[in-house]
């Protein structure tokens, strides 16, 4: 089993620096593993440069995948972080 | 002991160590290693040293320069904690044998050129910032010093080629008592910049950072413009005499602190002030100035990586007209282009800089940014009394189209219910001749001139003011620009608007009774010119000085007009 979520990015600048850093963050806090994917991609969470490196613009739609024993609870904190970065929805 | 010649750009004296800050030498050569362990361990250690540094960094940036600078760095640490970073790197040692430098290279090149290759320009723009932190991490490796203003933390004289404003901008003034450079003018930033942060400075010295060794003894006289190197202790006596001297003058200036800017005839003049960021107000505050002349707007958009948000603008706009109360408060909006670049808005290079792309020509092509200032500065008018100035106005086609958009702007916050002040001066910049010569068409449209000098004399002398060799054709006594300058002033007076002078014109001793005579409504200088200036007009009479003007006027050069100024003011 795994969690999910699916997120659309309204920042203008898409995923850019501050925002990343808070997401990579926010992951290492969790012992589960957290990938990102966009546009056929997967990333780990917990690497700022894996995340930058996607270049995700405004209006992508990218998915995170937490699995492992405390992956609920990433789930829900990335997307706190999504909304309150004002990021995406 | 070596005794060295250079521009003094900002006044007093200071004594020190020198403190090199220069780009260190990252060469390396690529070996194989028998130590498979102890290569990982030794880059590990350059990593931890280098998070350890960059955790100073942030806390220093955080509290000079604010949270949102500071920012970059908690970036900058978690790629020095990337596990793609790392585990190639530590692979690579382990499998090819090779040293943590060629590791580390390899795969920081990867990377940048990753990103380099990405078709969003902002992202591209991140390869600066793996290239910034991996130096750092090679510079441990390979026991190189790696300097960064930013870490100092004893008494120094900081010697450089040059500074840019964002270098300068992150100079303590606790430890750095000094600066010293190889390039430079009185006019380039780095001297604009030492005069706000009132630090002593030498520049244009073209060889200081040969001359002198780190941790030499360095006396940076910024009132003559001497820079001396491991002087004798007679020496270090007689300057540290200079240097009391200097203070009580200091003294006898901060006298007139309080009172207002009065001729000998009880003619009042402003004297206002040349700032770079709300923290410069304190400066205005202690040297008794009377107002903001310029608010230079592009440090919020210099030295970071996107550009400022609206919200990051209306709080450094509020702050800066709160802490002015109802005096004046002049805000030039964005002037970035010729030697000020912004590496995130990817400005193509130009031959001529100072005669390209820059200020309102990029903001009236880039309307998405100079919007977003317009707004910031709209939703803080009603804090105090702003005055908006666009810079480098050349035709009025190019006034009204800004008046335009800041029109617009105001109406659409209207729409949203937010309230913006209706008493907003808008004004130009008057730095190219053209505009200068028919000042009197554009008196009828704007409600204020300032004259920026700087410019204006490098576009009329047609000679670049960051190169030394012309530099003898900077001569801001020179009849043609005294000519300009009444033309601009004249022009205000006869539609009853007011005229002030933003340049470093403004603040020299010469200057002052000339323009004092040619009727100058607002003299806008470095804070710390200010009280000099007080003292000088209190023992100036305007009606003496203005009778002078023809004859003035009429002059053939520059060094005539100066003698003439010498003689009537016993300097």
């Amino acid at each position: 089993m795994a969690a999910e979520k699916v997120v659309t990015i309204t920042d203008s600048t898409g995923v850019h620096a501050r925002p990343a850093t808070v997401l990579v963050n926010k992951a290492g806090s969790f012992s589960s593993d957290i990938n990102l994917e966009y546009n056929g991609k997967s990333v780990n969470l917990k690497s700022i440069m894996g995340v930058m490196s996607l270049g995700i613009p405004k209006d992508a739609e990218i998915k995170f995948i937490a699995e492992g024993s405390d992956e609920q609870e990433a789930i829900d904190a990335i997307y706190d972080v999504i909304k309150k970065e004002g990021l995406g929805e | 002991m070596t005794n060295i010649k250079g521009i003094a750009a900002s006044n007093g004296v200071a004594i020190a160590k020198a403190y090199k800050l220069e780009a260190p030498d990252l060469s390396f050569d690529k070996k194989v290693i028998d130590d498979v362990e102890a290569e990982v361990t030794r880059l590990n250690d350059a990593l931890d040293i280098s998070k350890k540094e960059l955790e100073t960094i942030k806390e220093n940036a955080r509290k000079t320069l604010g949270d949102e600078h500071a920012e970059i760095f908690s970036a900058h640490l978690l790629v020095l904690g990337d596990p793609e970073l790392i585990n190639p790197i530590e692979d690579n040692i382990k499998t090819n044998k090779v040293n943590a430098e060629s590791a580390l290279d390899e795969t920081a090149t990867m990377f940048v050129n990753m990103f380099k290759a990405m078709d969003n320009e902002y992202m591209r723009e991140r390869a600066a910032d793996i290239q910034d932190v991996t130096k750092r991490v090679m510079a441990h490796l390979l026991n190189v010093s790696f300097p960064d203003p930013a870490l100092i933390d004893e008494e120094v004289i900081v010697l450089a080629e040059d500074l840019t404003p964002s270098d300068t901008a992150q100079l303590n003034k606790q430890f750095v008592k000094g600066f010293t450079t190889n390039i430079g003018g009185r006019t380039s930033h780095s001297a604009i910049m030492a005069r706000s942060l009132e630090i002593p400075a030498v520049v244009g010295t073209k060889t200081i950072t040969n001359d002198a060794k780190e941790g030499d003894t360095i006396i940076v006289d910024g009132i003559d413009g001497h820079v001396i190197i491991n002087p004798s202790d007679d020496v270090i006596k007689q300057y540290e005499q200079k240097q009391a001297d200097f203070e009580k003058q200091k003294e006898i200036w901060a006298k007139l602190k309080d009172e207002p800017t009065v001729s000998s005839d009880g003619k009042h003049v402003e004297l206002v002030a040349n700032i770079g960021t709300p923290e410069d107000v304190t400066g205005i505050i202690n040297n008794g100035g009377e107002g903001v002349g310029l608010y230079r707007t592009e440090f919020l958009y210099m030295g970071k990586s996107e550009l400022p948000t609206e919200d990051e603008q209306f709080e450094a706009y509020k702050s800066v007209l709160e802490q002015m109360g109802d005096k004046p408060v002049v805000v030039r909006t964005l002037d970035i282009g010729g030697d000020k670049e912004l590496s995130y808005l990817d400005l193509p290079k130009e031959m001529n800089p100072f005669l390209g792309f820059r200020a309102i020509r990029l903001c009236l092509e880039r309307d998405d940014i100079f919007r977003v200032q317009l707004r910031a500065l709209l939703r803080a008018s009603t804090y105090g009394n702003l005055k908006i100035m666009f810079p480098m106005i050349a035709t009025l086609n190019e006034f009204r189209e800004a008046k335009q958009l800041l029109l617009e702007e105001k109406q659409n916050l209207q729409k949203e219910g937010v309230e913006v002040s209706d008493n907003i001066e808008v004004g130009i910049m008057v730095e190219i001749p053209s505009t200068a010569v028919i000042a009197r068409q554009f008196a009828k449209e704007v409600d204020f001139f300032s004259i920026g000098t700087n410019d204006l004399i490098q576009y009329t002398m047609a000679a670049d003011r960051m190169n030394e060799r012309v530099s003898y054709l900077y001569q801001p006594y020179h009849p043609a620009i005294l000519n300009l300058v009444n033309n601009v002033i004249e022009a205000a007076h006869a539609e009853g608007k007011w005229a002030g002078m933003c340049g470093e014109m403004a603040g020299d001793s010469i200057a002052i009774p000339i323009l004092l005579g040619l009727g100058l409504d607002e003299f806008s200088m470095s804070a710390t010119s200010i009280l000099p200036a007080r003292t000088q007009i209190k023992d100036l009479s305007k009606e003496e000085l203005a009778s002078y003007k023809d004859q003035l006027l009429s002059m053939s050069t520059a060094d005539e007009v100066e003698a003439f100024i010498r003689e009537k003011t016993n300097q």
